[in-house]
């Protein structure tokens, strides 16, 4: 008889029925993005107050490059001395005074200038005013020596190489970008999934047996559909929890900008004005067109399928491992010494993933570990947006599967005979002789 | 072909450790069968051989007449030792689910739920949790799932264990009744006072073997001692020499048990040669009887006997 359907089926439904799952399901999103507009909003407030700052240049050369921005006014002050300025910042409540002290030489200005505050001053206030300085006073060096600025500011190019493979692909650094989000996306995407809902799968598994019905429903179903049911149930639960996320967190987002208006637009911190500036530049709106020249280029089915199928295979080799180690404990406590041989393996992948990946995508280590089945569905994930040949996906995956097989094989000897046990934590020397049993 | 289950030569190992050496047994059609034996005997183990949930590593198990396959399964009804339910799943869910992984169909399983809820008086148990229920109320529930889809075969590990004596008797005239309806019984437990009861044969496992079976009856008849408990009412001068006549010709123990009178109260081992008629009619000449009775051994007696024995 196959019972498969109705383990699934009451897997899947006591798993999305359960409290904490609801809770959690739809709590967490909400969470997230009220800890991300909490910090955005703070972030806001901090940057919007309004600051004065105080200028004294007694070499009166560089004044003129601090224009007032919607959030910070400069105040230039002349003809008064160090100390009275400082008192009369401190009085006003003003944000700092810089002081550019009195120097023959352009060359010794630099040592001449300090920032008084009375809290120190934030990083970004400060880098922004040294980057106003520095291109002042090299301009005013260059002047000097009787360079003209212009023809400079004229010189200046922007190189961006051309990359086409000798079968004559195109591709370019915002190429390569792309790929690596993506691929570093599906990646995690799959590491999460198996921590997560292994963790669950395992849950399940002692639940059953902690609560003794386990010899109940193995007299009526055989230990593999029992597992089985579980990995596949839990597994649609999760990726229903997963859709929900998605679909909440889009709402949510856009609905809270709407109400807070916490809009990116509108955050103005030092950095933004900067790149506001240089978001004017032709090379910029150009950049934005090869993002979505990249995004097409991508071997996007190759990428959805490889997807699928390595997500897949990677996410049931591990849960069958989950469902063994469940089976061979009799509470969560026990699970720790067979947890970390899992994880090892999972988070070495990811490891080699950013690490490796990124530098060589075809080198020796990327290849080997994208090989390995315990590492593969990582690896070859992240690989595959760099163009990964079909023969090296499709051994692989059959390297994938074949190691899946055999750990359904290995998860099932030690399910079989771990479920009924109690009583005792076993040793890899007991798991060992379970497989014989 | 009146034998519904048989087990042929049936061995089991762990590793080292044989659970189960060369065991055959017979259960009757239609009977009340007592699998005992102490604790580690390896009464669970051939249970489980049974239920599929183990296979064996040498010998068949037939069950009417054909060895084991999956289909078997929704003709064995069992309740293990160690048992539970899902403890956040409602009452009424669950029985549905377990019912349906022994193959019935919903319907079918929702009207026969119905029926025994309200035989047992818990229809409005449906929509709880196990969680909320105590104990004896679980069982009960663990109870009807075990004997829902109507198995030839039903198996009991312990079945009274967490049930006051009330709901105790309520479930052993059930197992009575579906005795009475045409399953047989298979019937594991230490409480010897509930196989006198209730089974009408025996086997014994000890240490990995089976040390005995048969028909309690005639099990009974085999350990009996030929010993007969007397009392007596004879005068009081007359009593020692009255004792002394009986001990000179029958080998006597001094007994004890409730009596109206204050009797001479003796168990009388006979020869085997000798008949209960020529020990009465010896004493009745010697003074007045007023109890004589047969000394048959209980289960218990039987039970601590023979694993003492081997």
């Amino acid at each position: 008889m196959n019972h498969l359907p109705l383990i699934i089926k009451r897997e899947y439904l006591t798993k999305v029925k359960n409290k904490s799952f609801i809770v959690m399901t739809f709590l967490s999103p909400m969470i997230m993005i009220a800890l991300i507009a909490v910090v955005a909003y703070l972030s806001q407030i901090n940057n919007n107050k309004a600051r004065t700052i105080s200028i004294l240049d007694e070499t009166g050369l560089v004044s003129d490059v601090f224009k007032n921005t919607e959030n910070t006014t400069y105040s230039i002050l002349s003809n008064i001395s160090l100390d009275e300025a400082k008192k009369q910042v401190k009085v006003k409540e003003e944000y700092g005074l810089l002081y550019i002290g009195k120097s023959s030489d352009t060359a010794q200005i630099t040592n001449a200038i300090k920032f008084y505050s009375e809290d120190s001053p934030s990083l970004t206030i400060i880098s922004s005013l040294e980057n106003k300085l520095e291109k002042k006073l090299s301009d005013l060096k260059l002047q000097q020596d009787g360079v003209d600025i212009e023809k400079i500011a004229a010189s200046k190019t922007r190189i961006d190489i051309a990359q086409e493979s000798f079968t004559g692909e195109k591709t370019s650094k915002v190429d390569n970008i792309l790929k690596l989000a993506f691929g570093g996306a599906a990646g995690y995407l799959l590491f999460m999934f198996i921590i997560i809902y292994g963790n669950m799968i395992m849950r399940s598994v002692i639940e059953e047996k902690t609560s003794r019905i386990i010899e109940v429903i193995i007299s009526s179903v055989k230990p593999i559909q029992l597992m089985m049911g579980k990995i596949i149930g839990t597994s649609l639960a999760g990726i229903t929890q997963f859709v929900i996320w998605m679909i909440l967190g889009g709402i949510m987002v856009f609905v809270l900008s709407a109400i807070f208006g916490i809009d990116m637009a509108q955050m103005q911190t030092p950095q933004q004005e900067m790149m506001q500036q240089a978001m004017q530049s032709p090379e910029l709106q150009n950049e934005m067109q090869n993002v979505m020249v990249a995004f097409f280029k991508l071997p996007i089915l190759n990428l959805v399928i490889a997807f699928m199928f390595f997500f897949i295979g990677g996410y049931l080799l591990y849960s069958s491992l989950y469902a063994a180690i469940g089976a061979a404990v009799d509470n969560e406590t026990d699970t720790q010494q067979f947890m970390l041989p899992i994880l090892m393996p999972l988070i070495l992948a990811v490891y080699v993933g950013v690490f490796t990946v990124i530098e060589d995508p075809h080198g020796t280590i990327s290849t080997i570990f994208s090989f390995i089945p315990f590492t593969s569905p990582v690896v070859m994930l992240m690989r595959i947006p760099f163009g990964v040949p079909i023969w090296q996906q499709v051994v692989s995956l059959l390297l994938l599967i074949g190691t899946f097989m055999f750990a359904v094989w290995f998860a099932a000897k030690i399910y079989r005979v771990g479920i009924l046990m109690y009583g005792k934590k076993p040793s890899y020397k007991e798991l060992y002789k379970w497989l014989k049993y | 072909m009146n034998d519904l289950l048989v087990a042929n030569s049936v061995s089991k190992s762990f590793g080292d450790f044989k659970a189960l050496n060369n065991v055959s047994i017979s259960v009757p059609k239609g009977s009340i069968f007592g699998l005992l034996g102490p604790n580690g005997a390896g009464k669970t183990t051939l249970i489980r051989i049974i239920n599929q949930i183990t296979m064996p590593d040498e010998g068949k198990v037939l069950l009417d007449g054909s060895p084991l396959k999956p289909s078997h399964i929704s003709d064995i009804g069992y309740l293990p030792e160690e048992r539970g339910l899902y403890k956040s799943m409602k009452v009424g869910e669950q029985a549905l689910y377990l019912a349906q992984l022994k193959g019935l169909s919903k319907q079918e399983a929702k009207e026969r739920l119905k029926y025994w809820f309200d035989k047992l008086d818990i229809g409005d148990w449906w929509n709880k949790k196990i969680q909320e229920l105590s104990k004896g109320q679980a069982q009960k529930i663990q109870f009807i799932v075990t004997v829902l889809h109507r198995p030839k075969l039903l198996i009991f590990d312990e079945p009274f264990s967490g049930f006051d004596p009330i709901n105790a008797s309520l479930i052993k005239d059930e197992i009575l009744q579906l005795r009475d309806e045409g399953a047989t019984v298979i019937f594991s437990t230490h409480r010897m006072e509930s196989v006198e009861e209730l089974c009408d044969h025996i086997a014994l496992i000890h240490k990995s073997n089976k040390v005995l079976d048969g028909k309690l009856t005639d099990i009974k008849r085999q350990y009996k001692t030929n010993t007969f408990e007397v009392g007596m009412q004879p005068q009081r001068e007359n009593a020692q020499a009255i004792l002394k006549a009986i001990s000179e010709k029958f080998e006597v123990k001094p007994a004890t048990f409730k009596n109206l009178n204050d009797d001479l109260k003796l168990n009388i081992k006979l020869a085997a040669n000798e008949t209960s008629n020529d020990l009465l009619s010896f004493l009745t000449s010697k003074a007045e009887v007023h109890h004589f009775v047969e000394v048959i051994p209980s289960a218990n007696d039987i039970f601590i006997q023979t694993v003492k024995n081997n």
